[in-house]
């Protein structure tokens, strides 16, 4: 099968579909590689290296011409009424970014040359399928790249200095929202040194914010933000109002505000109102990631930067493409697990029962497929993890795990009932009911028949009975502090200890003269014990020797 | 001893000594007193030896006998703990435990033998339950050795009905018992001796090697009980206190094993886990659908070079692999170059509790880096590389996912929340409980396949390159 590079044809794309590196993979798994002369240019990428990774350098038509067309953009529906997926041919399968729901001409053209589509931006976000989520690996660069801008534009240091001219504060930073792109900038701001706030509706996503350094801010009213697919969804009035709150407080202190909030299929939330730009220090940066779909800020111009009473707004929606090179490895990277995850190039099909790549099938032969019918089980909030080395935001089963009560061991014993802490009063008291029961078995068995030298013995018995039960209370008080990492020793040196059955081997060899057989067996002990000793104590001090600080 | 009744020297020193052993398994509760505890442990045991000797000086012309033995057992005790490879460590604590045993059972037919016409009828049960227990301890801790040193296998052995086969023997061995007990019939001991060391054999046969480590503190406990039912045989009470002091130990540890793998001590007893077919329930199949990504040494050695913080956890795969050396040159270059390298112990890794604390001591690595499960579980999502070391059970999501796993609801320590993992590991096979491992199939795992040591070795070489 012969994979096709085409170069992208937007002015502004500076991205392509795949770099050198991941051409050289595709090309040791088995697939033809032939790629657009000049495709990867602007990333970078210069033809050189595809060919040195295996790649044919083709003309455009050529590449078009593939069984499989990778591309970034959807293809561009023309003024003229042409089609840049017109070069394809019949059958043949497009992988690209689709947009399905908002090019519904489009969809219609590609469908009149029964082509398989399969849109990069319809990979489901469960966990399985985040090595081939493009819009994840996209995000995490945007929210990088959306720090680099601000610290562009601001006229400050971000990190806090003491020189000899004075001492400069840090830079506060607030980001709106926690997903990919949020804590990818999040983790580039720390990085340069400044205070970062991140605001997020979903509670959840509080111990990510505070794994990379950022406060976490967020409104205290009884509602989730939880949506599906990892997304946020929209919230009511009252928790809108207090979030605007929030908002103005923050705006007044605040240098650089990062807005990252989507809900999926709809205009972006407006949460950056005019009198919050206005309240903000002159010189402050405000960078509108979703600017692209309308954007988080009332003022933000989408395509531009624009100032407004000296704050600058950035609202770039072409955030990735200024990181051509490492957007397009990404990318790319991600085309090949989804190339992968259908089977490679011996196994390659459309698979309806792959839950990560029927939500990505638009046409099927020119049979429109899209959207897919409900999976029958969605996966919980995973969340979708940015690639290495960002900020992974990294799927969470430990929430939705029971969480797990220690007294399961009590309970099978018939001790249910407060968790056992501390444990070993539970133990104590199963082991010390257990001692007397059958010390009282013992007794009977031992007196149960009415003599009168008993109670001379069943005094002495006694007297063991209670340093026996003693000493395991105290064996419990003592041991139960000892830390895990001594264990083994603990271990070795109870087994020294309780070599101690010695003194038996000692008292049975005692004799009148005379070489009984009780003797010789009781020497044999004396010798198993002495070797325990010695083995037991002597490992433990070579163990001990070695644990150092 | 003229001047003192002998008697009251003894007692006197037996007190001194059980204070000594209590401070001695006080002292081994941090790495700080540990070696003081050891210290106690020895002198305790000296001034008991001692006393007993000076107590009861009659040994007849067999005092050289009693003293070449002890002599003896000094000498070959002494040379196997210089040899044993800290590696082997689960093998000689097993086999040591056969030893108390053994003796305990030769301490009871020696007192049998000794106590003419015959014992009394007290003190008959009383050297029945020591040669019992005994018993079981030294088949159990030989076979437990057998099965540690890789001489049998690690599968559980399940016969059909071997709880009704449990049953039976306890039942046989009270026949013997009250035959022994009643009047004396030596038939009766030997019958009991005999049935206790099936006994031990077939309860430890039982158990797959995924529960080794409490197999074997629970032999520890059983040693420690022998010696204190010897003391009722004996009515000494220093044998009492010491063998109570080590049962309760041993009963702790296993305790907590068991507690590690969120299972109930009846359950690793008589579960008989381990030798389970895997299930091939719903769970498993949706998860396993998936490739394993490999890395290779220069590219993990890369990774680790950007690498802020870095946990490592390992387990038995370290210890077969003696990878520990190589592990720890690994720590030591990466730390040279300002990379945090913490190291991740779960309660179960290995064969024997703390084993990997030991192995990591051997090799140098300072103890305040390894750090507990509960300590660092935490820390996994602020962490750049988590590097899996011949550990498999112990990382497996599966314990808190699929409710259908046979491991679900062990606590497991959460590699996978850290940005990248790698996974070294001999063979794509399952673990010891011989369940999948969806942690393989993650996009965060990268599996770097081959032999502990050489794959470490590697990525230190290619890390110094």
């Amino acid at each position: 099968m012969k994979l096709g590079i085409v170069k992208e044809i937007r002015a502004e794309e500076r991205r392509v579909a795949a770099s050198p590196q991941v051409v050289a993979k595709w090309v040791k798994g088995g697939w033809e590689v032939q790629i657009e002369r000049g495709a990867g240019e602007v990333a970078s990428y210069p033809d050189a290296q595809y060919e040195a990774a295996g790649a044919v350098l083709v003309d455009r038509a050529t590449a078009w011409a593939s069984d499989i067309v990778l591309k970034l953009r959807p293809p561009v529906l023309a003024d003229d009424g042409t089609c840049e997926a017109d070069q394809m041919r019949e059958g043949a399968t497009l992988i690209s970014y689709i947009y399905p729901a908002e090019n519904p001409q489009l969809l219609e053209r590609l469908a009149t040359k029964k082509l398989n589509v399969l849109a990069m931006d319809q990979v489901p976000r469960i966990s399985r399928a985040q090595k081939m989520d493009a819009l994840s690996s996209m995000a995490n660069i945007a929210g990088y790249r959306a720090v680099i801008e601000a610290a562009n534009r601001f006229g400050s240091f971000f990190t806090g200095q003491i020189t000899a001219a004075g001492k400069v504060r840090p830079a506060k930073v607030l980001i709106i929202g926690a997903g990919v792109a949020g804590l990818a900038a999040l983790g580039a701001a720390r990085g340069l040194g400044a205070i970062v706030r991140a605001f997020d509706v979903r509670p959840s996503v509080e111990d990510q914010v505070k794994s990379l350094g950022g406060e976490f801010l967020t409104v205290h009213i009884e509602e989730s933000g939880e949506g599906q697919g990892g997304y946020a969804k929209e919230m009511s009035k009252e928790f809108l109002e207090a979030e605007y709150a929030l908002f103005r407080e923050q705006a007044r202190d605040v240098d650089i505000v990062i807005t990252t909030a989507l809900i999926p299929g709809k205009p972006a939330p407006k949460l950056w109102f005019k009198d919050m730009v206005e309240a903000m220090r002159p010189g402050s940066v405000i960078v509108d990631l979703a600017a692209e779909k309308g954007g988080n800020c009332e003022l933000t111009k989408p395509g531009e930067v624009i100032e407004h009473q000296g704050v600058t707004i950035v609202g770039y929606t072409d955030l990735a493409c200024r990181m051509p090179t490492v957007a397009s490895d990404l990318y790319g990277t991600n085309l090949l697990h989804f190339l992968d995850e259908m089977g490679g190039a011996s196994g390659w099909k459309i698979d309806h029962d792959n839950d990560a790549v029927r939500p990505a099938l638009v046409l099927e032969g020119g049979e429109k497929r899209w959207p897919a019918p409900p999976m029958k089980k969605a996966e919980p909030a995973a969340k979708p993890a940015a690639a290495k080395p960002a900020p992974a935001a990294a799927a969470k089963p430990a929430e939705h795990a029971p969480k797990f009560a220690e007294p399961h061991a009590a309970k099978a014993h018939g001790h249910g009932g407060p968790p056992p802490n501390p444990p070993s009063r539970t133990l104590g008291i199963v082991m010390s009911v257990i001692g007397l029961v059958a010390a009282g078995a013992f007794l009977f068995l031992r007196y149960g028949e009415a003599d009168a030298i008993a109670s001379a013995a069943t005094r002495e018995l006694l007297q063991h009975l209670t340093v026996f039960v003693l000493a395991i209370f105290v064996g419990f008080q003592v041991i139960w502090n000892v830390t895990p990492a001594l264990h083994t020793p603990l271990m070795s040196v109870t087994n020294a200890i309780s070599g101690i059955i010695v003194l038996g081997g000692l008292l049975g060899a005692r004799s009148d003269g005379n070489l009984y057989g009780s003797t010789i067996v009781a020497i044999a002990a004396t010798l198993f014990a002495t070797i325990n000793i010695a083995g037991g104590f002597l490992v433990t001090r070579r163990m001990l020797a070695m644990f150092r600080k | 001893m003229p001047f003192l009744n002998s008697q009251l020297l003894i007692n006197a020193a037996y007190v001194v000594a059980a204070v000594l052993f209590i401070l001695s398994l006080r002292g081994l509760s941090s790495q700080e007193t540990a070696r003081r505890g050891n210290l106690y442990g020895i002198l305790g045991m000296a001034i008991a030896i001692a006393a007993t000797l000076t107590a009861n000086p009659i040994y007849g012309e067999f005092h050289t006998l009693l003293f070449g033995a002890i002599g003896v057992g000094a000498v070959v005790g002494a040379i196997m703990a210089a040899r044993v490879g800290m590696t082997q460590m689960p093998e000689l604590v097993a086999l040591l435990h056969s030893f108390v045993g053994l003796a305990a059972v030769l301490v009871g037919y020696s007192l049998d033998l000794g106590t003419l016409p015959m014992p009394p009828f007290g003190m008959r049960i009383e050297i029945f339950v020591d040669v019992w227990i005994g018993a079981i301890t030294t088949t159990g801790s030989v076979l437990a050795f057998l099965k540690l040193r890789g001489s049998v296998s690690g599968k559980p052995l399940l016969l059909p009905g071997r709880h009704l086969l449990n049953l039976a023997m306890v039942a046989v061995s009270i026949v013997g018992a009250v035959m022994y007990a009643s009047d004396g019939n030596q038939l009766g001991l030997h019958l009991g001796t005999a049935i206790a060391c099936v006994l031990g054999v077939h309860l430890v046969a039982a158990i797959g090697g995924a529960d080794m480590p409490v197999v074997v503190s629970m032999l520890n406990s059983y040693s420690g009980w022998t010696a204190a039912a010897a003391g009722f045989m004996l009515g000494n009470d220093l044998l009492i206190i010491t063998g109570a002091l080590v049962g309760a130990s041993g009963a702790i540890l296993s305790y907590i094993m068991c507690r590690a793998m969120n299972r109930s001590i009846w359950n690793v007893i008589f579960g008989g886990f381990g030798g389970a077919p895997a299930p091939k329930a719903g769970g498993a199949a949706a998860t396993s659908a998936g490739e394993v990504q490999e890395i290779d040494a220069p590219t993990l050695a890369e990774t680790l070079k950007q690498a802020k913080s870095v946990i490592i956890v390992p387990g038995y795969g370290m210890a077969v692999g003696r990878a520990q050396h190589a592990v720890r040159e690994l720590t030591e270059v990466l730390r040279a170059r300002g990379v945090q390298v913490r190291f991740a112990i779960h309660p179960v890794a290995g064969r024997l509790p703390g084993h990997m604390n030991v192995l990591l001591a051997e090799a140098n690595v300072p103890y305040d880096i390894v750090l507990e499960m509960d300590e660092i579980n935490a820390d996994f999502p602020a962490t750049d590389v988590a590097m899996v070391i011949g550990a498999n059970d112990i990382v497996n999501p599966a314990a808190e996912d699929d409710p259908e796993s046979p491991i679900a609801g062990m606590p497991v320590l959460q590699v996978w929340k850290s940005k990248l993992v790698v996974v070294n590991k001999r063979s794509r096979a399952a673990g010891y409980a011989g369940i999948d491992n969806p942690l393989f199939y993650k996009p965060v795992t990268k599996m770097l396949f081959g032999d502990a040591k050489d794959a470490v070795e590697k990525v230190v070489a290619a890390l110094k390159a």
